[in-house]
């Protein structure tokens, strides 16, 4: 029965090394198939939620403890678990949810890991083969629905299909720019006994990602850069995706050269925010310095990110005098939005490491006297301090609250989570990170509810360390019943709500776009978070005023259970700075700007999101 | 948006997995991200390999075409993606049957148009033809214009199946 699935992949093998490899499996059902991948592949967290169509499955998890099970509430919480999971740790997120409404509710954490490029495994149940395209109970066409949110999936109709499936999923989910993949198991499937295959050179037979780039494209790189007299360092959550060393490299790079270097959303903490290089985050809530490098520049080089709409701004008022190097595993990734001067295709590891080589070994210096003066002019946009606020009176500004917060926790081990708004780009901005994997949030797809569960997911993976969700009260109602899930693990995160009863960000969008028509962006009633937290057995903690946070931070940190922190926020700060939608890097407005962003945004900017 | 670029006509031809689903995959990825499709052509082509082709004819600005290239060759199951157009000279065809029905004069001059674009008669009856056509899709175009008149009643044809001069497979 094997044999199919062996010649798909090693079309070549001869029938002698078939029967070979055949003696060497052993015969198992479906269902032990799966838990012996996820232990094959080092699964040792598995995000799930049983049902019908995958209970065989979770009867061969009830028979072992290598596979350890984590039941959350609700499946999107899953998925978000296990992306936090993978990206605090580089490796792969696993889930398991039932057949129909299981799958579709993972759809979500899919999508997101899909934008943010997150290697996850996501194994459903379906119904029996014969079943299929019947609408039987439970039953959805879980390989068309996830297919536009997935890397991969894969329908598995045949037993001996099974093992090279699982294999790839995990090669695929992984490798190349990492995403979620689907492995679909009708139950009758789970049940039928077959011949079990370790991952053993399992190979793909068409996805062969290219991970080291041409040597002639390295040395025009670093030809560029040499020559260079306003250069700039653009990466992003590439630089993490390729692992610790790639940003090792990249601040051996960075360092050599001498050059500034600013980051997306994703890629903060690969370059560490203490250091004086560092302009902090770009775009269009990015400081004033690196989004005016940006526009200023003569040689961009971008690393690991793909010119998104929340970077560029205005297309084509995008830094319109510099050549752009761009280096990127995905080749769909180049020349996508913006037009570049040098495409590099490459794993960010491998490239870093040979423009390292080659700038060392040429002896190349940086045109001193230029970067000279770029810094000056740097250090006068610096020094417009474009992140400032006043924390006057009792009333707790947002931005001092994740100050505080980043003050009193520095120097622990320290994982960040967030939801979507406001409160996430305050945490952007406030939070200063140092080192890679510190910082999960949902870039791409801005799905509101993602820090709790993920947090969740970190925590699992780093039992000792700190995990704090800086959310939004809007935000975490989406997927609060998760706490439940960190207090039956006993997983002590920490969730920080910036507390300002609006869907912040809307209604920032609302008070400068809308006439401050403020349609359906107040909660008229929230639940009492202490009580929550409580009803929930974990802890609640409120601070309304700003001489009693430093306190309630403490106790925060110092419980070893899981908290829900109320922390009670001006209700009309907004965040700046601010690139208003249709404008260029070099018009931002900030919190002290006397032109209002509703005449600052033009017809066309409106129709932007 | 930067100028505009000149939006021109492309044929792909694509080397697939003949798996489940990679179709929808390919037609999905058009309709997703907002591509045209102007015509296509799946068959499977090496029955061994279980290799399928798929020729797209779409159109877009250079930079749009490049990024459909690679967004094509992103998917797990696609093999290769080769522009036709712009990969040096090749030959598209696609065969179409059309169907006229009419009497007297009309259905004399149809036949000598079918004559004159080497075109066969598949099947007649008294009052009708079905004409066989292969050729470039601006023939065949011409050729169902032709028959409107001549009381033309429906047309199926294949799509276009493109191929790269020369002694080089894709």
């Amino acid at each position: 029965m094997t044999t199919q699935a062996m010649t798909k992949t090693a079309t070549t093998k001869t029938a002698m090394t078939e029967t070979a490899a055949e003696a060497a499996g052993r015969e198992m059902t479906g269902a032990e198939m799966v838990l012996a991948a996820l232990a094959d592949h080092g699964v040792e967290h598995l995000f799930g939620y049983p049902g019908g169509a995958v209970l065989p499955i979770y009867d061969e998890i009830f028979k072992q403890d290598q596979v350890k099970h984590i039941l959350v509430r609700h499946e999107q919480g899953a998925a978000h678990a296990a992306e936090g999971y993978a990206r605090s740790t580089g490796k792969v997120g696993c889930l398991l949810v039932t057949s129909g409404p299981g799958a579709t509710n993972a759809v979500t954490g899919l999508a997101d890991a899909l934008m943010d490029s997150i290697p996850l495994v996501c194994i459903t149940g379906q119904v029996a083969t014969h079943l299929i395209g019947n609408d039987a109970f439970q039953e959805c066409d879980t390989v068309g629905i996830t297919r536009p949110c997935t890397k991969h999936n894969w329908l598995v109709r045949d037993i001996a299909d099974l093992p090279r499936i699982l294999h790839e999923a995990f090669y695929v989910a992984s490798s190349g720019r990492p995403g979620p993949v689907v492995v679909d198991i009708p139950k009758d499937i789970q049940f039928t006994k077959g011949i079990y295959h370790g991952p053993q050179n399992v190979e793909h037979k068409t996805y062969k990602p290219k991970l080291k780039a041409e040597d002639a494209k390295i040395r025009e790189a670093v030809e560029l850069m040499r020559g260079a007299k306003k250069p700039v360092f653009y990466t992003g959550g590439g630089v993490i995706n390729s692992g610790p060393e790639a940003s090792r490299l990249l601040r051996e790079l960075v360092k050599a050269t001498g050059f500034p270097i600013t980051s997306t959303l994703m890629g903060l903490g690969a370059y560490p925010a203490a250091d004086p290089q560092w302009l902090g985050m770009l775009g269009m809530h990015g400081t004033y310095e690196a989004n005016w490098a940006m526009h200023d520049c003569d040689v961009m080089i971008c690393v690991g990110a793909r010119f998104d709409d929340r970077i560029t701004g205005r297309l084509d008022a995008f830094s319109p005098g510099s050549k752009k190097i761009h280096i990127d595993i995905d080749p769909s990734s180049i020349n996508k939005n913006v037009k570049v001067d040098l495409p590099i295709i490459g794993d960010c590891r491998s490239v870093l490491e040979d423009m390292v080589r080659a700038w060392r070994s040429n002896s190349y210096e940086a045109d001193k006297a230029a970067l000279g003066a770029w810094w000056k002019q740097i250090e006068t946009w610096r020094s417009r301090k474009s992140l400032s606020f006043k924390q006057t009176g009792d009333i707790i500004k947002p931005q001092y609250a994740v100050q505080r917060l980043y003050e009193l926790t520095k120097d622990r081990d320290v994982y960040i989570t967030t939801e979507v708004g406001q409160h996430q780009m305050w945490a952007a901005q406030h939070f200063h990170f140092q080192e890679p994997n510190r910082w999960m949030t949902s870039g791409g797809l801005g799905t509101m509810g993602y820090g709790l569960p993920a947090s969740v997911g970190v925590q699992l993976a780093h039992p000792g360390s700190l995990v704090i969700d800086i959310a939004g009260e809007a935000s975490v109602q989406m997927t609060m019943q998760e706490i439940s899930t960190a207090v039956q693990y006993r997983l002590p995160i920490k969730i920080f709500i910036l507390n300002n009863q609006y869907m912040g960000m809307v209604r920032q969008w609302q008070e400068l776009l809308h006439g401050g028509r403020y349609a359906e962006s107040y909660s008229e009633a929230l639940p009492d978070f202490v009580k929550l937290a409580e009803a929930y057995h974990a802890v609640g903690i409120r601070c309304e005023k700003a001489g009693e946070l430093d306190d309630a931070i403490r106790e925060m940190i110092n419980v070893n259970r899981p908290v829900i922190f109320d922390c009670v926020v001006d209700q009309a700060e907004n965040c700046f700075p601010m690139i208003p939608s249709g404008r260029a890097h070099n018009e931002m407005l900030l919190s002290d700007s006397t032109e209002s962003i509703e005449d600052a945004v033009t017809e066309e900017g409106k129709m932007m999101v | 948006m930067p100028p505009a670029e000149p939006i021109a006509s492309h044929t792909l031809s694509i080397l697939v997995d003949n798996e489940p689903g990679v179709l929808a995959r390919v037609i999905g990825l058009f309709s997703g991200r907002g591509y045209n499709i102007d015509s296509l052509t799946v068959s499977e082509t090496e029955h061994e390999k279980q290799v399928s082709r798929i020729t797209i004819v779409t159109r877009g600005t250079p930079m749009v075409i490049e990024q459909i290239k690679n967004q094509l060759e992103r998917l797990v199951p696609v093999h290769r993606v080769v522009d036709m157009t712009t990969q040096g000279p090749s030959i598209a065809r696609e065969l179409a049957m059309v169907k006229v029905r009419g009497r007297g004069d009309h259905r004399v001059e149809a036949l000598r148009l079918a004559d004159a674009f080497r075109a066969r008669v598949i099947d007649a009856s008294i009052e009708s033809f079905v004409f066989e056509l292969t050729g470039a899709s601006d023939k065949i175009d011409q050729f169902v214009s032709l028959m409107l008149p001549l009381g033309l009643v429906e047309v199926s044809r294949t799509g276009v199946a493109a191929i790269a001069r020369g002694p080089e497979g894709m």
